[in-house]
């Protein structure tokens, strides 16, 4: 009974967030009721999975739809390898596209016939005439090849960092400017993301990184997003599927205030939004925020088809009455937004104005060396941050300037090398393929601003550099 | 000051890392009276430390300065006293992320050595998760365990005395990951097994010879793990330098003004005396780690 009500928190429901996964191959969906949903050139309809456990394999039947596989063991062992018949080595083999009887045409056939991935494999090895002259190992990787691509099944997982920056870095690598999984779990550790701190983050890898740190932080502390353009970006977090009161935790603040927050000019309306004396700052904030807004409203109209269909048969349909009532809704809506969007600024300028950030964590497609010497302003003195970049030469330039203006030590800049093994039974060795690059981190710690050094430093242009090379060493 | 929790200023008890300069820190008990000798002079914890906000430098007797930092995981890392071969952090950053920690994560690991990971662990589940360690060695088991009270993370961490091969962790069906860095993996997969949740869970092995990951891959798929697969991963640091590289003297080039084109076509022949381009760069240190271990991944399923 404990354990039923154990099972019912690993079940799959409407509206969750889920990867779909085949091997290596992952797409984040969410569960929708008679929605056709595009995985591996294949139309499939999740409706079958609700009500099913997590992590649970299906078999995609006939229409689309889902089908939990049983004996996933029996299909392990059942290898169609009863072919106990095998070469030495392949010094009879010629590559003459001919071993194989079957053509597409035999294989499309057998597949309209409803066979399962196993099956098709099967009547490969059958007709192929080359098959017992290869050696077991070769057999082996034969089947192996086919059962890939035959195989006709998906597992639902949950969505969880690990899966999600594995899934973002093969599928839409240039979405999050090619960051690799691991040196994004580089930068979890290296920020000491943890819950209950207060971080900041700027980046535009499409929520990925955002998700990643909210979900180290579990809900306790804060996050708070630093976003550029119109609108904070987060369509990957949305795929982590996280409870609602984790959203709770989440601020956001346009990074085209920083300068006036740092400058002091935005926090004090900001502190206290009610008082009368800063109408107008409020002003000038919702001036700009609204600014800001037309960029992400436009998007939800393309994004919602269904909306703008309505929208253009009752334009043609219905008179200016109907019109204008929408057009008032609309202008109230667009208030209470606006007056949302500056309670959210206020709020978020609040947790900026102590400059008492825990970390700081930058992956974007800007220029990281102007973002970094801004942002670094609002954390504690002896709190770490970790700068992304895909080219070397902006953090080479994060590194000198930083070295130039001091606040900072253990400054280091690095990145990742990552390679995968093929471990079998006497042919282990590295994958032949391998990541060339996932990217650079600059990472550091903050200290205490030596207030004796801005007036020093004019003069210092010669003699500081050598001076610090020797601390290095 | 908590390994878990960042505080502002420095308080009595705390344990703090000094900063001496690159690469190089040490930790230090901060105790009202005491004093802590560096290669720069003495610190005195009372005037020097206490009160002080982390951060800030701290000037010692022979007048070189040090900064004084807060703790974290990383820190530790390169800190602290070893005991036995420690995990670095390029690693741990890849457990973690794919044993999948996030805060209230139930997790086993063993050995505990000289407790470099499971610091970090302890930072990752706070403040809901809990740790259960095991290590065979029983004067490490007590001083890692008197560590963690120092921190301040003993509340998240239990500390065992066995060996996970014979006694496996001393926990079932709760984990939501296992660790294993321990000479035979193999041994105690089967244990690993049963400390996972029924649901399933995460395990990694960290094997530095190719053998023993050879016989946990075995091992693991013989006891019905799935997603084995094994990598390695290692730190490149790229130290940055200013370059300066001198330009051979070629001569007076006759095509260059024999040309009737415009005159911007002299000034690109440099001058004898400085006859140098000077960039920013940066090169690879000259020798590095080249290997660590290699990490197997593998989930249990439900059963």
């Amino acid at each position: 009974m404990a354990e039923n009500e154990d099972d019912n928190q690993y079940r799959i429901e409407e509206g969750d967030n889920v990867v779909l996964k085949r091997g290596d191959i992952y797409k984040a969906v969410q569960i929708q009721l008679k929605k056709k949903v595009i995985f591996e050139k294949q139309w499939i309809f999740l409706d079958n999975a609700v009500g099913q456990l997590y992590s649970t394999t299906f078999e995609i039947v006939s229409g689309g739809n889902l089908q939990p596989k049983e004996d996933r063991k029996e299909q392990d062992t059942e290898s169609p390898a009863d072919v106990k018949v095998a070469g030495t080595d392949n010094r009879n083999i010629v590559d003459d596209g001919k071993s194989q009887k079957l053509t597409r045409d035999d294989i499309e056939t057998l597949k309209e016939q409803g066979l399962k991935g196993q099956e098709i494999v099967q009547q490969l090895i059958e007709n192929s005439s080359t098959f017992t002259t290869k050696t077991g190992y070769a057999q082996d990787k034969y089947i192996k090849k086919k059962k890939k691509k035959y195989e006709n099944t998906v597992t639902i997982v949950k969505p969880t960092c690990r899966v999600l920056a594995m899934m973002y870095h093969g599928r839409e690598p240039g979405k999050i400017c090619h960051l690799r999984y691991d040196t994004l779990a580089q930068m979890l550790t290296l920020a000491n993301v943890h819950a209950g701190s207060k971080v900041l983050v700027f980046e535009t890898c499409a929520g990925l990184v955002l998700g990643a740190i909210m979900e180290r932080m579990g809900g306790y502390g804060s996050v708070i997003q630093m976003y550029p353009g119109g609108g904070p970006v987060r369509a990957g977090v949305e795929c982590f599927g996280f409870p609602a009161h984790f959203h709770n935790t989440l601020h956001e603040f346009p990074i085209c205030h920083v300068n006036a927050l740092l400058a002091g000019s935005l926090d004090t309306s900001a502190k206290d939004p009610s008082a009368g004396e800063n109408q107008i700052v409020d002003r000038q904030i919702g001036v700009a925020a609204e600014e800001q807004q037309n960029q992400p409203e436009l998007e939800q109209q393309d994004g919602g088809p269904e909306e703008q269909s309505m929208e253009t048969s009752s334009a043609e349909d219905q008179e200016n009455l109907e019109k204008e009532k929408r057009k008032e809704i609309k202008a109230q809506e667009k208030k209470s937004k606006l007056e949302e969007k500056r309670r959210k600024l206020a709020a978020a300028a609040a947790l900026l104005g102590g400059r008492n950030a825990d970390g700081l964590v930058i992956a974007s497609r800007f220029h990281p060396c102007p973002v970094l010497l801004r942002l670094i302003k609002f954390l504690s003195p002896s709190r770490p941050f970790v700068v992304f970049s895909q080219y070397k030469e902006t953090l080479i330039e994060c590194y000198t300037k930083l070295k130039e203006q001091g606040g900072t030590v253990n400054l280091r800049l690095t990145d990742t090398w990552l390679r995968h093994y093929q471990v079998l039974p006497n042919r282990t060795h590295p994958v032949l393929l391998m990541s060339g690059g996932g990217g650079y981190l600059l990472s550091g710690t903050t200290v205490a601003m030596d207030h004796s050094k801005p007036a020093g430093s004019l003069q210092a242009e010669g003699p500081a550099p050598k001076k610090q090379r020797m601390d290095e060493h | 000051m908590s390994f878990v929790q960042y505080s502002d200023l420095i308080q009595d008890g705390d344990v703090i890392i000094v900063y001496l300069g690159h690469n190089s820190v040490m930790p230090v008990k901060v105790q009202h009276g005491a004093q802590t000798q560096t290669r720069y002079g003495v610190i005195r914890h009372s005037t020097q430390l206490i009160g002080q906000s982390y951060g800030s430098k701290v000037t010692c007797s022979k007048g070189g300065w040090v900064q004084v930092l807060h703790p974290t995981p990383e820190l530790w890392t390169v800190a602290l006293p070893h005991r036995t071969q420690i995990l670095y952090t390029t690693d741990i950053s890849i457990i973690a992320m794919m044993l999948e920690l996030k805060p209230g994560s139930i997790v086993c690991e063993s050995g505990t050595g000289s407790g470099s990971l499971s610091h970090a662990i302890l930072r990752t589940i706070a403040p809901s998760g809990h740790l259960h360690t095991v290590e065979f060695h029983e004067q490490r088991a007590l001083k890692v365990a008197e560590e963690f009270k120092e921190h301040r993370v003993d509340h998240l961490v239990t500390v065992r005395n066995q060996d996970v091969c014979k006694d496996g962790f001393g926990v079932t069906g709760v984990a939501d990951a296992v660790f294993l860095d321990i000479p035979s993996p193999w041994e105690a997969v089967k244990h690993a097994k049963v400390a996972l949740k029924k649901h399933g869970g995460h395990l990694c092995s960290f094997s530095p010879c190719i053998e023993q990951v050879q016989r946990t891959c075995e091992v693991l798929a013989d006891q019905a793990f799935e997603e084995i697969s094994t990598v390695e991963v290692l730190l490149r640091i790229h130290d940055v330098r200013t370059v300066s590289l001198p330009l051979p003297d070629f001569g007076p080039d006759p095509s260059s003004q024999t040309e009737p084109g415009p005159e911007e076509e002299a000034p690109p022949t440099p001058s004898v005396n400085h006859a140098s381009i000077t960039m920013k760069t940066t090169t690879p240190p000259r020798e590095m780690p080249g290997h660590t271990g290699y990490l197997t991944f593998a989930t249990k399923p439900r059963t």
